[in-house]
């Protein structure tokens, strides 16, 4: 056997790894084990690169193990778990930035070379690589700005955006013509296709409003792990083509899911624009509030939940901007210690990426089998003694149901007002990111707390104990 | 159209239906884990990153080499980091 043979079969080595690894995750007892093995395919990976014979010097190597891995270890202990749709984005960047950059130092390495003119698959490859990476690159780091708060994250539309999309993208489709047609001078072309891609990731990511961050992070996934597979179809590096492939499949079936959980195509959210154009149909906020809001206090829900058989909350973005998760998690202490049965309800597009809720959740120690999907949950609200939602809206605006004219409408939500008391803490009356007033709000059964989340959590921990011993 | 580009091309598709076939059976509770996890693989780039850098070909290569294995390595190394992390939380209880 020679060297080749060894190196391909190591790399299938690591391909089985990483597919073992990914079927670890499917089962929250199997899931560390499945990092870990996903993780030790990356080590046979690297390892087996390493002993190449190309590879001339182990210094630079060395110097970008070390800096890349301290900077990736330290962000990944400091990032704090509501954090962690911002650090996936910007991990999806690197990742994108990163192929952009291989197919580059590829395409130099043969075209400087001697020996034989680079094939047509080489040159799309690496074309497709340096477009996508460089896309993914820019289009993280604007969905990071929108998390992080630094870019708005109202949805933006340019006027003549579409027609400005399409003219780059013919243009970079151009670029690669350029680029296969005269490999001699593929500078001009690559570094074109790239900046061009730059744009592109900017503009595309700008008119995504926040509520339709998950689906943009699936789809950045996606995009990173696709970029990977052109990088590997630049080396011909099979290793490359199945971990790239696989995170492919992986990003796209998010988007899947999170696209039906809002009951719109991906076209639809990538064109943006939700919200904003939503006027036509519907009432305004004074017909569905004017005199049927009734604002209740922390001790008078406190009797409410002394007496509750079973409470079920139901998160939403606002607990995680709050930080409101461990306060959540105290009051389901009291009422677990009084007896009550304590679930929680999770919408797929509740939070700015996909599983946002469970995770902030089990930080604050939640049991993961308390977590219940929408599906499950519903037909369970009937014998529900109270819901209290805090910092959700639209997910659970029955005018999804009713209303066939509202830009909501068909979306899949959680029927809190199936409950025999609903709790809503919010700070006011303003409306969610779909633009539109929520009856729910109003409903006969619904109580508001209007509060910060994490206080009036607080607060109603407290009320709660004093009802308690009372 | 030549061989070795089938091939890389049949490679490429039946992986992307393994990719289907196992992730469409990860709960939602795992999605973020899942996503995280994903990514860190994707970091997979390192194995390109890693020749370009060290072929030594040319001052240019190697510096485009060595700044992507800088990024692909915090991709790799963050990813599968930050996914244990998280996978912790959801492990000490349930």
């Amino acid at each position: 056997m020679d060297t080749q043979t060894i190196i391909n079969a190591a790399y299938l080595l690591a391909a089985v790894l990483f597919i073992t690894g990914l079927k670890g995750l499917t089962k929250p007892k199997t899931a560390v084990r499945g990092n870990k093995i996903g993780s030790t395919g990356m080590l046979v990976a690297v390892v087996v690169t390493l002993f190449d014979q190309q590879i001339l010097s182990y210094g630079m190597i060395l110097v970008g193990l070390v800096v890349g891995g301290a900077i990736g270890a330290v962000l990944a202990i400091k990032i704090q778990m509501t954090g962690m749709p911002q650090m996936v984005a910007i991990f999806n960047g690197f990742g994108g930035i990163a192929s952009a950059l291989v197919a580059g130092a590829a395409l130099l390495e043969v075209s400087g070379g001697p020996g034989e003119v680079p094939g047509a698959q080489f040159l799309i490859a690496s074309g497709i690589s340096g477009l996508i990476g460089s896309l993914t690159f820019t289009g993280s780091f604007i969905a990071f700005g929108k998390l992080q708060g630094i870019v708005t994250t109202d949805s933006v539309l340019l006027p003549g955006r579409h027609v400005l999309n399409v003219l780059l993208g013919i243009v970079a489709i151009g670029a690669i013509i350029m680029l296969v047609t005269d490999p001699t001078a593929f500078a001009v072309p690559y570094l074109a296709i790239c900046l061009l891609a730059f744009v592109l990731g900017v503009l595309l990511t700008i008119p995504i409003g926040g509520a339709d961050m998950p689906v943009v992070i699936s789809l950045l996934n996606s995009y990173s792990g696709l970029a990977a597979a052109a990088t590997g179809f630049v080396l011909s590096n099979n290793g490359l083509i199945i971990a790239g492939s696989l995170v492919g499949a992986a990003g796209i079936i998010l988007t899947q899911i999170m696209c039906k959980a809002m009951n719109r195509s991906l076209l639809n959210v990538l064109i943006g624009g939700f919200g904003g154009e939503a006027g036509g149909a519907g009432s305004s906020a004074d017909d569905v509030y004017g005199g049927k809001v009734t604002t209740s206090s922390p001790e008078e829900i406190a009797m409410v939940l002394e007496d509750a058989q079973r409470v079920v909350f139901v998160p939403g973005y606002g607990m995680a901007v709050a930080q409101a998760q461990h306060g959540v998690k105290q009051l389901a202490n009291v009422l677990e210690k009084q007896g009550t049965d304590v679930l929680y309800a999770i919408h797929p597009v509740a939070g700015r990426m996909p599983g946002h809720m469970n995770v902030l959740l089990a930080e604050a120690d939640v049991p993961y089998d308390q977590l219940i999907d929408m599906e499950e949950i519903n037909p369970m609200f009937a014998e529900t003694d109270v819901a209290i939602v805090i910092g959700a809206n639209d997910v659970v605006n029955p005018v999804a149901k009713t209303d066939p004219k509202s830009p909501i409408a068909g979306m899949p939500i959680l029927d809190v007002d199936d409950a025999r008391t609903v709790v809503v803490i919010k700070r006011s009356l303003s409306p969610g990111f779909a633009g539109i007033p929520n009856p729910l709000f109003a409903a006969d059964n619904t109580l508001m707390l209007f509060a910060d989340a994490k206080a009036g959590i607080q607060d109603m921990v407290t009320a709660l104990k004093e009802t308690i011993d009372a | 159209m030549s061989q070795p580009f089938i091939l890389s091309l049949t490679i490429f598709v039946l992986a992307v239906y393994v990719g289907f076939e196992i992730i469409t059976k990860v709960p939602p509770t795992l999605h973020t884990p899942l996503m995280s996890g994903a990514n860190a693989i994707s970091g997979i780039t390192i194995v390109g990153a890693l020749l370009s850098a060290g072929l030594g070909f040319s001052p240019l290569t190697t510096a485009l080499g060595l700044m992507a294995l800088i990024f692909a390595t915090i991709n790799v190394v963050g990813g599968f980091m930050v996914t244990h992390r998280m996978l912790g939380m959801f492990q000490k209880k349930g």
